[in-house]
């Protein structure tokens, strides 16, 4: 980790904190007991993005209801700012939630009003006057690029504007915090884009802390600061987003991760690859570059320096929340002790480079390695 | 049909048709005043819910589920003492409101907590995730949006009512149903039978349209175009 910029996780004061906080559901009628979370401590700065991550079933979604109070916890306590919302009372909860902003997948407009009337909603339940309420609409609809729609009924709108009027109601009272209960995963790639470029817009613009939770690892890339992976009610893994995908510790992130940043190997690889040495066998390393090492001309040093030849067989190099980062699997030129050099070479150059057994011998695998290479460069691209 | 049509019918008639349409009118209008909040209550009490009392709700479905089982023939003699409470008499248009109106409103009560039911909970999280107070989400929230199922169900009720308003002729009550078991069946005028059927048929035909209307207008769930 000592190559890694320090983690901002803990430097900045948290405006939303969880201290061991545990949620069961108590059983009843032929259900066990459910523990939904036990012992979660996280806290969130304010003003980043934080990104909760998990399968289905995970217990994200009662994790993000503890923010704004709709669920209790059952043991621990949730503070946003000065509040102790699990301890408030409902009556001043709801002060508290005029301050949280909540989006959700289904959206849940009301089907009854136009977007202006749904935009209008937690104003009037905040007992705003009927002509301040009406200018406030119309600035965020003009946020949110929905002007031109105020008077349609959400039975009209494609996904992505009923989201974009769901960002707009949950921005109406100017919240410090805004929930995002999986808001993209009903929408299709690239409504998904342009909500998480509005939702990233609107952190930086309006110094608005986000607390998102997602089961898809794209989202957390394309937006979060920082990243929480939920797993059986416990968080099992934190840190930056760019910590979190190219060191992933624990095994359910990893499983997230695939697919996302080159970490496996082309099925059609992984395959033949053995961790048994054979005669002639090609050794195999996953190189990890971080920073500036993604640009410089790494294989070709190696080649220079030590004599190894490396062909790449899979990998990408892409940004991470903003920094540089490569994943590379080659495979290296047979002569003694190559592994161990190559890696020894690596080292002293920063770069971890992961043993991943034996390829078969050079001709057998040059078709697949040709391949490969194709593959990669698809992924690349 | 080759039936005299007498002058006499036609004023029989339309008196039978408005007696019926004040029986209903009244019975409707009060059954929804009374059931509209019921079928709230009933809806949003339950285990869970905003207004959670499952007790209460246990003792209500009760109490409504009695009323909408006795015969309603039978309500209108058992309450005859409320009646006279009541409308200050046992006999007459208004006094027979008063039974209809007994029977009315639990039946409208329960098609108002279907209605709500209906509802996508989602909505209601959203609102109180909005900071709204239970009052603010059943005002703004779950009536607005159960609306076109409330009107569908009040239509019905209304058509429901027409039927019932027949029997309460037994209590003097007049009206259509009462003109045409007097006339048509006990005096053996089989035209009177008939022209009361057929008006019959035109009120439910024209409630039931204008009470389909008004629920499409309302509904915004569907695309319009």
């Amino acid at each position: 980790m000592s190559t890694l910029p320090p983690s901002r996780v803990s430097a900045d004061p948290a405006l939303i904190r969880f201290e061991n906080v545990s949620k069961t559901y108590p059983a009843r009628k032929g259900a066990a007991l459910v523990t939904a979370l036990s012992g979660i401590d996280l806290s969130v700065p304010a003003g980043t993005i934080l990104g909760v991550i998990g399968r289905s079933g995970a217990g994200k979604s009662t994790l993000i209801r503890l923010i704004n109070g709709l669920e209790r916890p059952s043991a621990g306590r949730v503070v946003i700012g000065d509040a102790e919302v699990s301890s408030l009372p409902e009556r001043q909860l709801r002060a508290v939630r005029a301050r949280v902003g909540m989006i959700f997948q289904h959206f849940n407009l009301l089907s009854s009003r136009n977007v202006a009337d749904n935009v209008a909603l937690p104003l009037e339940l905040a007992g705003w006057k009927r002509a301040a309420i009406r200018a406030r609409v119309a600035e965020l609809l003009t946020l949110v690029g929905l002007e031109a729609q105020a008077g349609r009924y959400p039975a009209e709108l494609s996904g992505g504007q009923k989201q974009r009027v769901g960002i707009a109601r949950a921005l109406a009272t100017e919240p410090d915090v805004l929930l995002s209960d999986e808001a993209t995963s009903a929408l299709d790639p690239e409504t998904t884009r342009s909500i998480l470029a509005l939702l990233k817009r609107i952190n930086r613009d309006l110094g608005l802390t986000i607390v998102l939770i997602t089961h898809e690892m794209s989202v957390i890339r394309a937006v979060a600061d920082d990243v929480a992976v939920i797993d059986h009610g416990a968080i099992v893994e934190r840190g930056t987003v760019y910590e979190v995908f190219t060191q992933p510790q624990a095994e359910v992130t990893r499983s997230l991760l695939a697919g996302e940043v080159g970490l496996d190997l082309p099925a059609g690889l992984a395959e033949r690859i053995s961790a048994d040495p054979r005669p002639g066998g090609v050794p195999v390393l996953r190189l990890s570059l971080r920073g500036p090492q993604a640009d410089t001309a790494i294989l070709a040093r190696l080649a220079r320096e030590t004599g190894i030849e490396a062909a790449i067989l899979a990998g990408a190099v892409d940004e991470i929340g903003g920094q540089r980062f490569g994943s590379l699997a080659v495979g290296l030129s047979p002569g003694p002790d190559v592994t161990a050099r190559a890696q020894a070479y690596l080292a002293a150059l920063g770069i971890p480079a992961d043993f991943l057994g034996y390829l078969p011998p050079a001709q057998e695998v040059a078709q697949d390695i040709a391949q490969n290479i194709a593959h990669g460069a698809a992924r690349v691209a | 049909m080759g039936l005299p049509v007498s002058p006499e019918l036609i004023n029989l008639l339309v008196q039978a048709t408005i007696d019926t349409l004040t029986m209903v009118a009244l019975s409707a209008a009060i059954g929804t005043l009374l059931g509209l909040p019921l079928g709230v209550f009933l809806a949003t009490s339950r285990r869970g819910e905003l207004l959670a009392a499952p007790a209460l709700n246990a003792a209500l479905g009760v109490v409504v589920n009695a009323t909408r089982s006795t015969p309603f023939i039978i309500l209108v003699v058992a309450i005859i003492p409320f009646t006279r409470l009541v409308a200050g008499t046992s006999i007459g248009t208004y006094a027979a409101s008063v039974p209809l109106t007994v029977a009315a409103t639990p039946y409208i009560a329960r098609l108002v907590e279907a209605a709500i039911r209906e509802v996508d909970h989602g909505l209601v999280e959203a609102a109180r995730a909005f900071g709204a107070s239970p009052a603010q989400i059943i005002r703004k929230v779950l009536i607005p949006e159960a609306m076109p199922g409330i009107v569908l169900g009040l239509t019905l009720a209304v058509v429901s009512l027409i039927g019932y308003s027949a029997m309460a002729g037994a209590v003097g009550g007049g009206g259509l149903g009462d003109l045409g078991i007097r006339y048509g069946y006990q005096r053996f005028r089989p035209d009177m039978m008939l022209a009361v059927v057929v008006v019959l048929i035109v009120l439910v035909q024209v409630f039931q349209t204008a009470g389909d209307h008004l629920a499409r207008r309302l509904n915004r769930r569907h695309r319009q175009s």
